[in-house]
């Protein structure tokens, strides 16, 4: 038997993360009770984070949003700040496995499962995420981009748990778009996926660009070529066939049950040329 | 260890170890067997309880993840005796066929109906989206969860 741990707030969470051997965090339990199922991993104990109120929920702080790890992506998706100031992240959450996974699962848990295909984590490139990692002695923060270090491997120490991610949107981007290639809109683990920002000026020029692709490599994918291709040009067919062309060479997508990698490398770069649809009129 | 939540409107306790499944759980100690197993890995939506309100899913969770929750099972949506405007509207509709994921759907769209009482065929399919029919039967579904939106307002006034 696994003993499992429920603590109501972080002083309970230290205590329990002090016990040997030191349990396992989780908390929706969607990506974690799969694997338990199937023998994949098989921990001594495990801790729930679900109950902890400091982990929990959305906040304006520092200019930016702070969300709490334990927050559910439904109650992401419900939430006033996220859909105002964060609608990349409200799009790609959309598309994130089913009502009943989007009740249970969670952004911090999206986050250290670190997975390429994680839906949450394009937009929060694309957004420059910054994790706030929390221990009972400690608290740091680094961007996502160095958190994530590898498939299923992040930089938590085994004291830590990851308490949030800070997001500060740059207001000035008006394009603001996901889009995930998958067998099936919901329940799809996706093939391939784009979050893009640009800020298109009134006359139609690309002032700024920010491109993360999901699913085509060991972590998240970001390329400057790809986005240096867009600066000080119009969304123009030629001109997104040029950056998609660089993007297919920034990838590394593998084989495997989903998709092959020839596959996954084409449609890297054609996710960028559905970018025309949002020339200004 | 002594597990203690809501089940159907009653207290309920049990005495169990914390990292069995909640499917398990209530299949075996409760004896609720419309809370179904298909997949075990979240896909298929069959275990669904909807817990305060929401639907999750019972092989995701861990028993002990149930204490000072308000769970409620296909057994306990409708009043004693009756059945609930959606079970009704699913008799009407013909959107039963082998029965399996029919909990599953009617927490589902229950839960739907509760957060929206007039939601269009597109948001009825989004609700149900993480639920499998494997009789395929989903306009069927479809259509019962419409219908019971349909007369919603009415029935609620006669209560």
């Amino acid at each position: 038997m696994k003993e499992v741990f429920l603590p109501g707030n972080l002083e309970e969470l230290w205590r329990a993360l002090e016990r040997e051997p030191a349990p396992r965090p989780y908390c929706g339990g969607t990506d974690l009770l799969v694997h338990l199922r199937s023998g994949k991993t098989d921990p001594d104990a495990l801790v729930c984070l679900e109950r902890i109120p400091e982990l929990s929920g959305v906040r304006e702080e520092e200019g930016g949003l702070w969300i709490g790890a334990a927050t559910t992506h439904a109650r992401l998706l419900d939430d006033p700040l996220v859909r105002a100031r964060l609608p990349l992240l409200a799009r790609a959450l959309s598309t994130l496995g089913s009502p009943p996974v989007r009740n249970m699962g969670t952004i911090g848990g999206n986050i250290c499962t670190a997975s390429p295909a994680g839906d949450t984590l394009p937009p929060l490139y694309a957004l420059d995420g910054e994790v706030e990692l929390r221990s009972r002695d400690s608290s740091r923060r680094m961007p996502l981009r160095r958190f994530i270090t590898g498939p299923g491997e992040t930089a938590l120490r085994p004291d830590e748990i990851l308490a949030g991610v800070r997001v500060t949107p740059d207001g000035t981007y008006n394009v603001h778009h996901f889009e995930k290639i998958g067998i099936r809109r919901a329940m799809a683990c996706s093939i391939a996926s784009l979050a893009a920002l640009l800020r298109v000026s009134s006359s139609g020029e690309i002032e700024a660009a920010r491109l993360a692709w999901g699913s085509v490599g060991p972590t998240v994918v970001v390329s400057g070529e790809a986005e240096q291709a867009l600066l000080g040009k119009r969304l123009t067919r030629d001109v997104l066939e040029d950056a998609a062309e660089r993007a297919r060479k920034a990838v590394s997508p593998i084989d495997d049950v989903r998709a092959s990698a020839a596959y996954r490398r084409e449609v890297s770069g054609n996710l960028l040329l559905r970018l025309m649809e949002h020339r200004p009129l | 260890m002594i597990i203690g939540f809501t089940l159907n409107g009653k207290k309920a306790t049990v005495d169990t170890r914390p990292d069995r499944r909640v499917v398990d759980v209530l299949r075996e100690d409760f004896g609720l067997t419309g809370v179904k197993e298909g997949c075990g890995t979240g896909e298929c939506g069959a275990c669904t309880v909807l817990v305060d309100g929401e639907p999750r899913l019972g092989c995701l969770m861990l028993a002990v993840q149930m204490e000072g929750r308000d769970l409620v099972t296909i057994e306990g949506l409708a009043p004693e005796g009756g059945l609930h405007p959606l079970q009704e509207a699913f008799l009407e509709c013909g959107a039963v066929q082998c029965g399996f994921c029919t909990p599953g759907m009617v927490l589902a769209g229950s839960a739907l109906l509760k957060r929206k009482a007039s939601p269009g065929r597109a948001e009825i399919r989004e609700a149900i989206s993480g639920h499998l029919c494997r009789c395929t039967g989903y306009q069927k579904i479809v259509d019962a969860v419409e219908t019971a939106a349909a007369r919603g307002g009415k029935k609620e006034e006669t209560e």
